[in-house]
Formats: structure tokens, sequence, C-alpha cells
């Protein structure tokens, strides 16, 4: 994209840059900040200056947070003897939204793809393992994608956590809550008829 | 077992669609026969109706390949639209060019309204097809005999295609992993290719058990009859995964795999493959009459194979969705002698399901006088055949 001047274009092109922002919602963006600007674009700016400064990932756990070690890692109410293994910040988040897990996050970073050229060494996977080595750690629990990839690195991670005495676990797959099962896939009602269990 | 309620496509118009500029067609038969010379567009006939369910057709083309050429406007947006006599009554199938949609993309409609996805279609519409192209099934790869005989499992599992995909991008990263270490001279990471090779047990052998459900099915449906007179086949899975699935529960089976391929690291580094596993499976087909592996058969011993495990397959069909699917089957008279002609005439007019046939040569058509209505196609035009009255 050619430089440009015009500094609404200039924030329109850096705004069509994010994730769920095209050009055309960009512009409407701007337009409406602009109507406001002391209101709505100077807050945004500074705050933007400010995460842009103060966040950082947590040393622990790979979460952002303007804290190191971040909020749950300091939280002394969350249960340090459960880990759970995540993809990336956004499914913790997903995680910390649902209030359903009580013990700590471990951000892997990726998933392993041979042919994406990911491998063990560029994923946090020695600091988990270094972790769960220090001691206190009961229960892993793998909260990965339910793709090939997935499935590869849970199998990888399991392998390498054996060794070091702890239980590991991953999340059920299965009929989503609310959800009728004439619209399931096969392969997912398939898993979910193999973990059935007694009421 | 009753015979299966029938499906019957009675109207068939097509817009722009390949060699048709437009078309309205009836049928009032159980079997449809359509003759005329080569280009007349007897297969593009075949086609379209084949695109009137889930997939791609019976050519697996994309959809832009579908648009005929314009006069010097380049290709145009297309349609083919059915309407159907099924066993829960009349409804309408459209397919084509999306409107103002690029031609690049298909849009479906039932009874007027758009489909989202494909799966509707698939409740109740079915077609299964024979075409020149396949008969070179016998000569070509293994891969190729594989994906038709994947196709075929597809039509009844349609998470098949999931596990075979699965299976085949967790080899392709262990077989990366694998040519890393030969480039680099450094050892991959041992528990990343254990993990690798779970994954491709899994999904590898539950590719292998559902290839080999369906042989056995094929072959069970082949041995009681079937095909009635026609000469029966055998199908004959040339596969160590499938075999070993014969003697042993699943897990056993994953768990052999495991450690053959753990075992095997070094040489398939060294070839540059996955030398073994369930992707490396053969179809074989067996002429029954004679007990004669099908590249032993002469050319008109192979269609008849081909013809055999169609209409099995078509029965399978017709007994797991409740209907008999359409059958499409493209210059299959041709190379079929007169008794054994005779015998697919028969067997066709005894399935519930409808049948088209296409051909050059009318004149090969004439036992069916009195069973099947019959059409000319030529100059952009499908008439009805005077010789081949409706029943």
């Amino acid at each position: 994209m050619a430089q440009t001047d015009d500094p609404i274009e200039h924030l329109v092109g850096l705004l069509a840059k994010l994730p769920g922002l095209g050009r055309r919602s960009a512009r409407r963006a701007v337009l409406r900040m602009l109507m406001r600007p002391g209101e709505t674009m100077l807050p945004l700016a500074e705050a933007l200056r400010r995460a842009a400064e103060a966040v950082r990932p947590c040393r622990v756990c790979g979460n952002l947070d303007a804290e190191d070690p971040c909020h749950v890692c300091r939280d002394p109410r969350r249960d340090r003897s459960l880990i759970c293994v995540v993809e990336g910040v956004a499914d913790l988040w997903a995680l910390e939204r649902a209030h359903a897990h009580r013990g700590l996050y471990h951000v892997l970073g990726g998933t392993l793809s041979a042919l994406g050229g990911v491998g063990p060494e560029d994923l946090a996977v020695q600091p988990l393992l270094a972790r769960v080595a220090e001691g206190g750690v009961e229960e892993v629990i793998l909260a990965l994608p339910a793709t090939v990839d997935g499935a590869t690195t849970a199998h990888y991670l399991t392998d390498r956590l054996r060794p070091l005495g702890v239980r590991v676990t991953r999340l059920a797959q299965g009929v989503p809550i609310g959800g009728a099962l004439d619209v399931l896939d096969e392969g997912t009602l398939a898993a979910a008829l193999q973990a059935r269990r007694a009421v | 077992m009753p015979p299966a309620p029938s499906l019957r496509l009675t109207r068939l118009r097509l817009r722009d669609f390949r060699s048709w500029a437009a078309l309205t067609a009836r049928f009032g038969a159980g079997i449809v026969v359509v003759t005329g010379e080569n280009g007349a567009g007897k297969t593009n006939l075949l086609e379209a109706i084949s695109l009137l369910g889930p997939g791609r057709g019976l050519r697996g083309a994309r959809a832009a390949e579908l648009a005929r050429q314009g006069d010097g406007e380049g290709p145009l947006p297309w349609a083919a639209a059915g309407r159907f006599e099924g066993p829960w009554g009349g409804f309408d199938i459209g397919t084509g060019t999306p409107e103002g949609g690029p031609l690049a993309r298909r849009a479906f409609r039932l009874d007027g309204l758009p489909l989202r996805g494909q799966a509707d279609l698939a409740e109740r519409v079915a077609a299964v097809w024979l075409t020149p192209q396949m008969d070179r099934l016998f000569q070509d790869a293994a891969s190729d005999r594989r994906r038709f005989l994947d196709r075929l499992v597809w039509a009844l599992e349609p998470h098949h295609a999931r596990e075979v995909a699965a299976y085949d991008h967790a080899m392709a990263q262990r077989n990366r992993l694998l040519a890393g270490e030969r480039r680099e001279g450094a050892r991959a990471d041992p528990a990343w290719l254990a993990a690798l090779e779970e994954a491709m047990a899994r999904h590898g052998v539950a590719a292998a058990a559902a290839r080999r459900g369906l042989v056995a099915r094929l072959n069970a449906a082949l041995a009681r009859g079937i095909t009635g007179a026609f000469p029966a086949a055998r199908l004959e899975l040339a596969c160590a995964v499938s075999a070993a699935l014969g003697a042993a529960p699943a897990l056993a089976v994953e768990e052999g795999l495991r450690a053959e391929w753990a075992a095997s690291r070094g040489r398939d580094a060294a070839a540059g493959a996955t030398l073994a596993g369930p992707h490396r499976a053969d179809l074989g087909f067996v002429h029954l009459p004679r007990e004669l592996p099908a590249a032993l058969c002469s050319t008109g011993e192979q269609k008849a194979l081909l013809v055999a495990v169609v209409l099995a397959h078509a029965a399978l069909i017709a007994e797991a969705r409740g209907f008999a699917p359409l059958l499409l089957l493209d210059e299959v008279a041709a190379h079929l002698d007169a008794p054994r002609r005779e015998a697919l005439f028969a067997a066709l007019a005894a399935l519930p399901a409808q049948s088209f046939l296409t051909g050059t040569d009318a004149a090969l058509f004439a036992p069916l006088r009195g069973v099947a209505e019959g059409f000319r196609a030529g100059g952009g035009q499908l008439v009805p055949d005077a010789d081949l009255p409706v029943p």
C-alpha cells in the first residue's frame, strides 16, 4: 500500500490491518471517532500507548498482562497443582470467560507442524516441562484444538510429561450444550458416543 | 428385503451448461437411453444429472468449468435443475452459478429455497455412475483404485473422507520430519515422530476398517446375486492393515502399526516416504464366472466387472438411504457382447433404480424397446427417439 500523507487514510489503513476489520468498517470507525476526537480518539491513543508500554507476556505462563507474572499466576486463590495448556492467549481468555478453570495456565504459542516449520523448540514446551519438574503440579490439562496437529501436539506433550509423574488429561469431545444431535458432524457424534458415561 | 422405493428424475432443465445452451427434457421411464454422435452432449447430460446430488459430479469438475462458452462473450452463468419424484413425493433441485455471483461458485436450491450445504442434498438425491474414464482403473496406479474405493466408502460414510485426509496430513508431517533428518543429519525428535505415528495409526485404522467393511458388504451383495444374470465380481482388498483387522481388535492393530513405523524410521527416511501403511492399499477385481483377476480379463470383461461393482454399490446405497440412487452409465453398452448387454438390460429393469444410458449406436438398445424411453442428442437438441417410445 502506498504511503499517504493524509492522516485519515493513514489511520484507516492501520485499522484495516486488524483482524475482523476491513477497510469499510475501519473507515466507519474512523469517521465516528473524528466526530468527537476529544472524547474518543485521544483517550484511545492514550490507552493504546499505555497498553503497548505496559503489557508483556507473563514469564511463567505466557499470558498477556500489565503485570509480570500475570494476575492469574499471582492470584493466591488459584489451585497451583493444576495447569491448563492452551494453544494461544485467545484460548486462555476464552477459558477465563467461562470461569471453569480454577488452576493456572500455560500458553504453548502454537501447535506442532512439520509442514508449517513449527517444532517443539518453537513452542513453550521446555518452560512447561520445567514448571512441572519444579514440583507441586499434580495434573496437566491439555486444552488443545481438536485438529490433527492439535492431537499430535497433545500426544507429544503427554509423552514428554509422563516421565515427570504428573497426571495428564485432555478436554472431552462431544455434544455442545444446547446443541441438537442431528446437526452434529459424524466425527463429533461418534466421539460423543464413545465417551458416553453412566448417569 | 422389499425393493427400495426409487428416485425418479422426471424433468431436467439446463441453461448454458457445457455444450447445452438451453434444454428442457421430460423423462417418463425407469430406463432412459440417450444416443447420438460423439460430441452431441450425451455425457454432459449425465454430468448435469450427477450434479443434482452432492459432490462434484461424474467428471469431478470445478464449478467454473461447467459454464458454456458464449459466442465471444466468454463463460456464461450456468444452471441445472431437476424435478424428482421420490419416496416422499415430488421436489425440485437446482444448482448453478449463484445469482450475480462468481462463476467459480456453485449454489443449490431445494424447491426454490437456497440450501446452505450439500448435506441436505445427500438425504434426497444420490447417483452412482460409470464412465469410460473409469476403464483405465485397471491399468492405473494403485492410488487411483484406492481413490475409487474411497469414493464408494464416502458415499455411505461421509466422515471417511476426513479420516483419510487426517491420515494423509499426519503422514506428510512424518515424511517431512524424516526428510529433515536425512538432509540435516540431525535426529528428528522421537517423541514428535511418535505423536505423528499415533495420529496416523488412529486415522489409518479407521480408514482401513471402513474400506474393509465396504468391500465385505459389496461382496456380500454380489454373492447374493444383486446383478441378476449379469456376471458378478468379487473385490479383493490388498492391504495389510485391513487384513490385520480380520484377526485382531482395532486397538491391537493400531499398536502394531505404531511399533512398525517406529522401527522403520531409518528405512523410511532413506526412502523419503512412509513405505508401509493403509495408504499402500490396492483394490483387486476378480471376474467371478472364470475366477479371473481383472488384469487378465478382456476389455469387455473389465467393463462388466465395473458394471457389477456399480450395481452392487447402488444396492448398498438403496439399503442405507431407503431409496435407490440414479444410475448413470456412460457408453457402457458398446463394450459388452450381446448376451452381457441383454443381461445388463435385464438387471437394470429389475432394479428399483432409474437408470440413464448413453451410446453412439442406437441399434444396440433395440432390446429395450417397450422397456426404455429413448432420446437422440444432436445439434444442441434432445428429441424423442421414435424407435424407443415411452413404454
